[in-house]
């Protein structure tokens, strides 16, 4: 690979990431939906337990990645769907970019959307349980990111792999969730301890391995395969 | 051989879903410069077959090269352009961006200069920043049309080129298919329009049941009488 | 030829299985701590084994599949899935009727009943997915990845809940870290063991001859469709 070519990688990965953003700006179809479902899911929980319970920092971690998981399937459903309007997506493939930066690129966009649907419920939900997790914003911010990133790269992977499916939006869901298990126990558990005032330290660093080697594995696995995926 | 730096080479290209074959041994050599028309009925396997030469679909067997590369390898798909049954366009993007797009993802350095230039070769200057949405049907598939010719493409793929344009947009089509051919491109159509591909074309290709049932030159009497093929190596 | 192995394969599981079961249940004493239901581990460890081998044959059969795109490795990727889910399931269920006579719960939020867990809800929704394509093709190229990350989630759920909590019982087996099995008792689960792979190989025969011939219906219909 030359140099010219990683130039083409990155600027076809910027094209299309920027596409997608800038027309998801201009509806906000899955930005707003995404959004509202995950406030209905935080009224929700109030009648599931005592939101006023000191019990609530220890389960504030598995409630807010439930939330975030939920929401970004609704946004994940939307990324290939996408393409098939207009048949877009053969118009992609058919493109001198290679299918990896067309990954890549939608993943990105993906993640830019998640992390603002999730940012804004982040908010919602100090606001509404009295959280106070100011201390630990960033490495919080840190772990967001993260378990975000691994919600993204297996949710664009299947996106694209059930975009011509029927039962594409009951498919999706079914195959993400289980394989998002260990990412998502990993940031469970580090958004627990740090939402209750444990830091990151000896006892939780375990985790956040677990974590980046999930993004790190399936980043390397979904570019690889995602050839095979959208070239029949 | 500098003539076949540019010819399309379909080599014993078979297509199976599971076992049922929808292309069988298909071997063709495309010339630099020719037009072919692709005939079959439906089911035939004609868009099967357009989708291999775009690298949309790999073929199960046999190989398609273009002066001797892959069509999957990303200095043969730059030159190849494709305009398929849907527009290939984003509605809620604007007529610049769109092509903005196609431009980047094939390397211009100046994308937003490319995309200019051809919105204003299909009459759509004037709309640059309207949102493909809010286009008119013609509209929207002379921007498509823009599309596959956007980066001056070698090999043109058309699948049912005329069917779903209305009448502009076959001028700028014609026009700009004429034009393509006189500058030595190759353009290969599959299409219901007996009439409108037969007089374009140079030469003739008939898919039956997914193989090879006639290939070669235009002859007057097709023109003449454009049932001719299918009456004379078609069946019943 | 392939029916006279089924046969062979047949005869020998039921064997080993009779023999065992008698064996198991009149011959060996009752465990000193658990009484007779310690008895399940003799089904229950020989088909985790079955069950996982399957999985990791299950993904070299789907490489393979996208290396060489030979549907034949796609129908033995398909069936040997299919077979070690359900040896997954018995595993489960074993498991479950085990610990809510000794633990008093029939499910724990343990390592490894976790792990079992996630593995099944992955190959379920494989399954599922080759339930939702129609096109052979298509099918054996998109669960073929499907598989590839399933497989290689495991391993990570595997990893990562070992380090989390665990309730289940070390393994029992000599040949890790000694092991927790007076030696006597050891063999049946071996011998089980050797009886199920025979019964899985068979199960998969049978399922791989039904999805090549299912295929081959396929085929069929789109032809006579297609004229």
């Amino acid at each position: 690979m030359g140099k010219t070519s990683v130039g083409s990688f990155l600027s076809s990965t910027v094209a299309i990431a920027s596409k997608d953003l800038r027309s998801e700006f201009r509806t906000k179809e899955a930005l707003n939906a995404s959004f509202a479902f995950s406030v209905v899911i935080l009224v929700l929980f109030s009648f599931a337990f005592d939101p006023s319970s000191e019990q609530l920092q220890t389960i504030s971690g598995g409630l807010l990645w439930v939330v975030f998981s939920f929401a970004g399937a609704l946004i994940l459903n939307r990324s290939f769907a996408r393409e098939l309007q207009n048949d877009c997506l053969d118009a992609l493939i058919s493109s001198p970019a290679p299918t990896g930066a067309l990954f890549l690129g939608k993943a990105i966009a993906n993640f830019v959307l998640l992390m603002i649907v999730e940012l804004a419920s982040l908010g919602v939900f100090a606001l509404f349980y009295d959280s106070r997790f100011g201390a630990q914003l960033l490495p919080i911010a840190l772990v967001i990111a993260l378990g975000t990133w691994g919600i993204t790269v297996i949710g664009t992977m299947f996106s694209a792999l059930t975009v011509n499916l029927r039962m594409r939006e009951m498919m999706l869901p079914t195959l993400v969730y289980p394989l998002l298990i260990p990412a998502l126990m990993a940031a469970m558990t580090l958004t627990t301890d740090l939402m209750s005032g444990t830091p990151i330290g000896k006892d939780n660093t375990i985790w956040l391995r677990v974590l980046i080697g999930f993004d790190f594995i399936y980043s390397i696995l979904s570019v690889v395969f995602i050839d095979v995926v959208l070239v029949g | 051989m500098p003539g076949d730096e540019r010819a399309l080479e379909i080599d014993r290209v078979s297509k199976y879903y599971g076992h049922f074959p929808a292309l069988r041994d298909i071997q063709l050599k495309i010339e630099a410069g020719s037009t072919l028309a692709l005939l079959g009925r439906n089911g035939a396997g004609k868009t099967t077959l357009l989708r291999i030469l775009a690298g949309l679909s790999k073929p199960s067997e046999g190989t398609v090269r273009v002066g001797g590369s892959d069509v999957r390898e990303e200095k043969t798909r730059r030159r190849i352009g494709v305009l398929g049954h849907g527009i290939s366009l984003y509605d809620e993007l604007s007529a610049i961006e769109n092509l903005k797009i196609f431009a980047t993802l094939y390397g211009y350095a100046d994308p937003g200069k490319r995309a200019g230039e051809w919105l204003e070769r299909v009459g759509l200057d004037r709309v640059r920043d309207g949102l493909v949405r809010e286009f008119s049907r013609g509209m929207r598939q002379r921007l498509a049309v823009a599309r596959a010719f956007l980066h001056d493409p070698e090999i043109l793929l058309f699948d049912e080129p005329f069917t779903a344009l209305d009448d502009r947009a076959i001028a700028v089509l014609q026009g700009l298919l004429n034009g393509a051919h006189s500058a030595g491109r190759t353009i290969i159509m599959s299409t219901h329009q007996l009439r409108e591909a037969l007089v374009l074309a140079t030469h003739v290709a008939l898919i039956q049941r997914g193989q090879l049932a006639y290939t070669g030159e235009r002859t007057q009497e097709m023109l003449d009488d454009p049932a001719y093929l299918y009456r004379t190596y078609g069946e019943n | 030829m392939r029916n006279k192995l089924v046969f062979v394969l047949c005869l020998l599981a039921a064997g080993i299985l009779c023999w065992q079961l008698y064996n198991v249940l009149l011959n060996l004493p009752n465990e000193k701590d658990q009484g007779a239901i310690y008895r399940i581990v003799y089904f229950h460890v020989p088909a985790i084994f079955t069950g996982f081998i399957g999985f990791f044959i299950a993904l070299g059969a789907s490489g393979m599949y996208l290396g060489t795109r030979n549907l034949k490795y796609d129908a033995f990727a398909a069936a040997v899935t299919e077979v070690s889910l359900t040896f997954a399931t018995i595993v489960l269920a074993t498991g479950m009727i085990w610990g809510r006579i000794i633990w008093g719960i029939w499910w724990t939020w343990d390592a490894r009943l976790t792990t079992m867990l996630v593995c099944w809800l992955i190959y379920a929704g494989y399954l599922m997915l080759r339930r939702a394509i129609d096109e052979p093709t298509q099918r054996a190229r998109l669960s073929a990845v499907v598989s590839i990350f399933g497989c290689t989630d495991i391993m990570i759920v595997w990893k990562s809940i070992e380090w989390w909590r665990t309730q289940h019982p070390a393994p029992v087996l000599s040949v890790r870290d000694g092991g927790g099995m007076a030696p006597g008792m050891e063999s049946p689960i071996y011998w089980n063991w050797l009886a199920l792979m025979c019964l899985a190989a068979v199960l998969v025969i049978i399922r791989m001859r039904q999805e090549n011939m299912s295929r081959e219906i396929d085929s069929l219909r789109r032809m006579a469709h297609s004229y």
